[in-house]
């Protein structure tokens, strides 16, 4: 296998990372997954070029990112709507493109959404660390040198000339989901949620919150109804384990949807968000509304097989 | 915990006996290979076992857990490794040491000798890569957090909080009040395992000066 050096970094943008599915199995060591945010875009990107679904993409955060290409590659673009050009024509996303050396592909505007995948076809060549080409952003390893991409970094693949006949693949638009900015996200209420008095459940899963500008990679911290523990409680609990998605309540009341960058937390826990919605997490931006939905474990389940099964179709669909 | 981890609480304080109940089954579930087990999380007291729910359903996972908890075999738990840790006390490595001594009234070398002096159990791994919760410091300097956490806080940095140490394996924010560093390098991501403590280990402290901290080989 040749590895090929296939684009320069121009512009790195607000925040680009090299990220795969995560880096699972090393919780008890205390190091958090990381991984894509949006792991439906991921496997779409990656489906696009003739990838193995859970290979690396670039993690596009906001516009701003732009880069020349090195080599004749397919790529593809998936997520938030970025403003997507190759030399200054826009271009389509959930679909591969063919590219040549000497092209420039650029991230130029804010139109839905907060992060962009972008595959190559061959995949993001970069060490595994802990089985994983995740970059961990607190702890400085993993991906491109443990740090987000900056202008002038060489990208490197893996055989990126077998995969140009993916050029041109297509994924349905219709399956591609919505991101208007008011998220309905549904949860499993636990561990804690009897810590909360029934008033306070309530509320939880009837109010309008809104995105803080505290939204990042380890957590989207919520502003609105104050969700307070049962009076005599003290403010936190005895650290213990945490999964993305769980939504842990601190002494000021305001809800965090604790993302994969972290592993364990000493805040009660009122609910987490299902796996079947984690992906729609990763397209969160400050300011959007989020309103909350208890939903039972095997309508979870549901959820996740009619999810597998709109990616499954798109997979069956290119053989 | 939502449709893909099952958190298993085996008590609700800390103390050593509940801590090794969350032992015995993390080490029964790592000796078990359960399929679709993607995570297992010690803590204090609970057990958080994160599973792929496409591979096994929540009920199966409880099932197989309860079993295991009836039918594990202490025989098969790893010992408990003993650990000592070299810290450089005080300066520029324990910024906090001078406040904590007069806090307590005692000098700075009192302050040392009574972290010194007690062995500590490793209750969990969590906040950063390989930073271990471990208690318990004597009563004589425990010592609330500090009211404002530090941005950053050295890698090697040795803290406590309330009746608890800690050592920071990587530089983090972090709002325990530190005393000393080790040149010990508790998290390495190319080493395996990537960290030199875990769950149930038993740490003891010893001072070292400073030329034996800029000398110091792994």
């Amino acid at each position: 296998m040749a590895t090929v050096a296939v684009m320069e970094v121009q512009a790195s943008g607000p925040l680009t990372t090299i990220q795969d599915r995560g880096r699972f199995g090393f919780g008890r060591y205390g190091v958090a997954p990381s991984g894509v945010l949006d792991s439906v875009a991921m496997r779409i990107a990656n489906l696009l070029v003739n990838n193995p679904e859970e290979e690396a993409v670039l993690e596009i955060t906001l516009p701003g990112f732009s880069a020349t290409v090195l080599t004749d590659v397919v790529m593809a673009v998936t997520g938030a709507d970025l403003g997507w050009h190759q030399n200054d024509q826009p271009l389509r996303m959930w679909r591969s493109h063919r590219f040549q050396k000497g092209d420039t592909i650029a991230f130029r505007e804010l139109n839905s959404g907060c992060r962009a995948y972008l595959s190559v076809g061959g995949g993001w060549e970069v060490p595994e660390i802990m089985g994983s080409k995740s970059t961990n952003l607190s702890s400085g390893f993993g991906g491109f040198d443990g740090r987000p991409l900056q202008k002038g970094d060489v990208l490197w693949s893996a055989s990126p000339q077998f995969h140009l006949g993916a050029a041109r693949r297509q994924f349905d638009l219709n399956a591609v989901p919505a991101y208007c900015g008011y998220w309905e996200l549904r949860v499993v209420l636990g561990p804690q949620d009897h810590q909360f008095s029934a008033t306070v459940q309530d509320l939880f899963l009837n109010a309008d919150f809104r995105v803080s500008a505290h939204a990042d990679r380890t957590g989207i911290r919520l502003l609105g109804a104050q969700i307070s523990a049962e009076e005599g409680r003290a403010e936190s609990i005895l650290s213990e384990g945490v999964v993305a998605g769980t939504i842990q309540i601190p002494g000021d009341g305001q809800p965090i949807i604790l993302l994969g960058e972290t592993v364990s937390g000493g805040y009660r826990k009122i609910a987490t968000v299902i796996t079947a919605d984690l992906h729609l997490l990763g397209q969160v931006l400050p300011g959007d509304r989020v309103r909350f939905q208890a939903v039972t474990i095997r309508e979870a389940r549901q959820a996740l097989w009619r999810l597998e099964e709109m990616i499954g179709r798109f997979r069956d669909s290119l053989t | 915990m939502g449709d893909r981890s099952l958190l298993v609480e085996l008590g609700d304080e800390i103390s050593r006996e509940v801590n090794q109940r969350v032992r015995m089954l993390y080490y029964s579930l790592i000796d078990r290979k359960l399929g679709g087990v993607v995570e297992l999380i010690p803590s204090y007291a609970t057990l958080l076992i994160v599973f792929d729910p496409l591979k096994i359903s929540l009920t199966a996972l409880k099932a197989a857990t309860l079993r295991l908890m009836e039918t594990a075999d202490p025989s098969r738990i790893p010992e408990p490794r003993t650990v000592r840790v070299p810290v450089v006390y005080g300066g520029d490595f324990g910024p906090d040491l001078p406040w904590l001594a007069e806090f307590h009234h005692m000098t700075p070398d009192e302050v040392i000798r009574h972290h010194t002096a007690t062995t500590y159990h490793v209750y969990m791994i969590g906040f950063t890569p390989g930073y271990p919760y471990m208690g318990e410091v004597p009563v004589e300097i425990a010592t609330p957090r500090r009211d404002t956490p530090r941005t950053h806080v050295p890698q090697g940095s040795v803290g406590i909080a309330q009746r608890q140490t800690g050592i920071y394996p990587v530089a983090s924010p972090g709002g325990w009040q530190i005393i000393g560093r080790t040149p010990v390098r508790l998290f390495d991501p190319a080493a395996w395992p990537p960290t030199s403590l875990e769950i149930g280990d038993a740490v003891n402290f010893y001072p070292i000066e400073m030329e034996a901290f800029t000398s110091w080989q792994p």
